[in-house]
């Protein structure tokens, strides 16, 4: 057999659905943790942990979802997780949409405060607020307390 | 500088002319805060002053501050007394309040209360104390009683000594004083030095604070001692009270390596962290700091209502 001839796919092409690529690596399962994967699920889900980047140098992890596009919110927590994260909308094989998630200069009612003694934990009728006070890292600081928000994909809601 | 309507929630919000101006304007008020002059200048004005954890000189100096101006004073001392106790939102509490006064004042034992009250109110909301979280109106009365023993907060030497990990007063004043190029150094125990959240944050600013647990090695340098109690409700255990209680205790023999005119500050109360001797001496100014509450208070409540002395 002609080796070079062999085109390794790891991740096979999906009809319908949605790709998130340039996942930071080790993020992948958090991502996971963010689409509510679960047994009710009727989607199938592939992923990529630690593959190499055509388009540099770099490892990343990939997601696939069958049969799904993400709602704004999802796409809103990807972003804090992984911020260079790009998502493909798959129609019939072909990429009909292609974006890349932002993170804008604040979140709100993404993820609750690590402060126990914060009043966004105490049943209060208002949403988590958090200021962006690091973009590489990620930093995250309450809006309410002005603590900083300790381990983001922990506290995601 | 126009504070009219404003809210005073950190002193983050605050910039230094900002500050400045506060303290300029709280000059004014010594006077009428003595009782030597009377201006009834918020005459109709009603304060809400809302105290959820216990209190004495934040809570009297409020009120002090508004029956000085001829502003009205209705007040909550504590949660058992309001319908929080059954279970109403602070949310709640805060909207119900704000139909009732021009101005809320509150201390809430939970950090960003009055962040939440501050939104939900339509009157503006002066923090009291939240929690371990930020006491703005006593950071702005340290630097008023820093400027009048030492004329000016450019550029101060100041000892920050006590619990710097859960005392409130000290991280608000740590950021401000960077405001104003102040020599940090910060004399505690190594668990309770002030948190690296908060050294990051002055750090950015320009600051470089030293780090020591020996007071008897950086007294001689100071300018302004600032001392706080170690507070044995912040501990969420016991035995690791036991173990720092009682670190740091300033008497007269330690004084001797001073600078004469080094001031002695204190958020108080105390409990043993200044001997009582130390009281009559040059150096104390907490007493006179406790009062500077009043006149520092009597200024905000001005600027943010709307009087003019």
């Amino acid at each position: 057999m002609d080796v070079k001839a062999i085109k390794e796919v790891k991740l096979a092409p999906i009809r319908n659905g949605t790709v998130i690529d340039h996942i930071a690596t080790g993020q992948a399962l958090n991502v996971l943790k963010i689409l509510g994967v679960n047994e009710y699920m009727d989607s199938t889900i592939s992923v990529g942990i630690h593959v190499s980047s055509r388009k540099s140098a770099e490892w990343k992890d990939i997601v696939k979802i069958e049969d799904c596009e993400l709602d704004q919110k999802t796409v809103d927590k990807i972003a804090l997780i992984a911020p260079d994260a790009t998502i493909s909308i798959i129609r019939d094989y072909y990429v009909a949409e292609k974006f890349r998630v932002v993170l804008g200069d604040h979140v709100t009612g993404l993820a609750k405060c690590c402060n126990p003694n914060c009043i966004t934990n105490k049943n209060e009728p208002i949403e988590t607020e958090f200021a962006v006070i690091s973009r590489r890292p990620t930093k995250l600081r309450c809006s309410y307390c002005d603590r900083e928000l300790c381990n983001i994909s922990d506290n995601l809601l | 500088m126009d504070f009219y309507d404003r809210d005073v929630v950190s002193i983050r919000d605050l910039t230094r002319e900002e500050i400045e101006s506060i303290l300029d304007l709280s000059e004014k008020m010594v006077p009428y805060a003595t009782g030597e002059k009377v201006d009834r200048v918020l005459h109709g004005k009603i304060l809400g002053n809302l105290f959820f954890e216990p209190s004495t000189r934040t809570k009297l100096s409020f009120e002090s501050a508004a029956y000085r101006l001829g502003c009205d004073v209705i007040d909550v001392s504590e949660m058992s007394m309001t319908s929080i106790s059954k279970g109403e939102t602070l949310a709640d509490t805060i909207r119900m309040v704000d139909a009732y006064c021009d101005l809320i004042v509150l201390r809430h034992p939970y950090e960003g209360a009055a962040r939440l009250a501050a939104n939900f109110s339509i009157n503006p909301v002066i923090n009291a104390g939240d929690g371990a979280g930020s006491h703005p109106t006593q950071t702005l009365l340290d630097l008023f009683t820093m400027r009048q023993a030492k004329g000016s907060l450019d550029g101060l030497n100041v000892v920050l000594v006590g619990d710097l990990k859960y005392g409130r007063t000290v991280h608000s004043l740590a950021e401000a004083l960077t405001m104003f190029g102040a020599k940090l150094t910060l004399v505690a125990p190594d668990t309770l030095q002030m948190p690296d959240e908060i050294i990051n944050h002055i750090k950015e600013k320009g600051c470089r604070p030293a780090k020591t647990t020996s007071l008897e090695e950086v007294i001689d340098k100071a300018d302004v001692l600032y001392v706080t109690r170690i507070q044995k409700e912040r501990f969420p255990d016991p035995a690791e009270y036991k173990k720092v209680a009682g670190t740091y205790r300033i008497n007269n023999a330690m004084l001797r390596e001073a600078r004469r005119d080094m001031a002695i500050m204190h958020p108080l109360p105390r409990i043993d962290e200044i001997a009582p001797e130390v009281d009559s001496s040059e150096h104390a100014k907490y007493f006179q700091q406790a009062f500077n509450g009043v006149p520092v208070r009597m200024a905000l409540l001005c600027a943010i209502l709307g009087g003019e002395i």
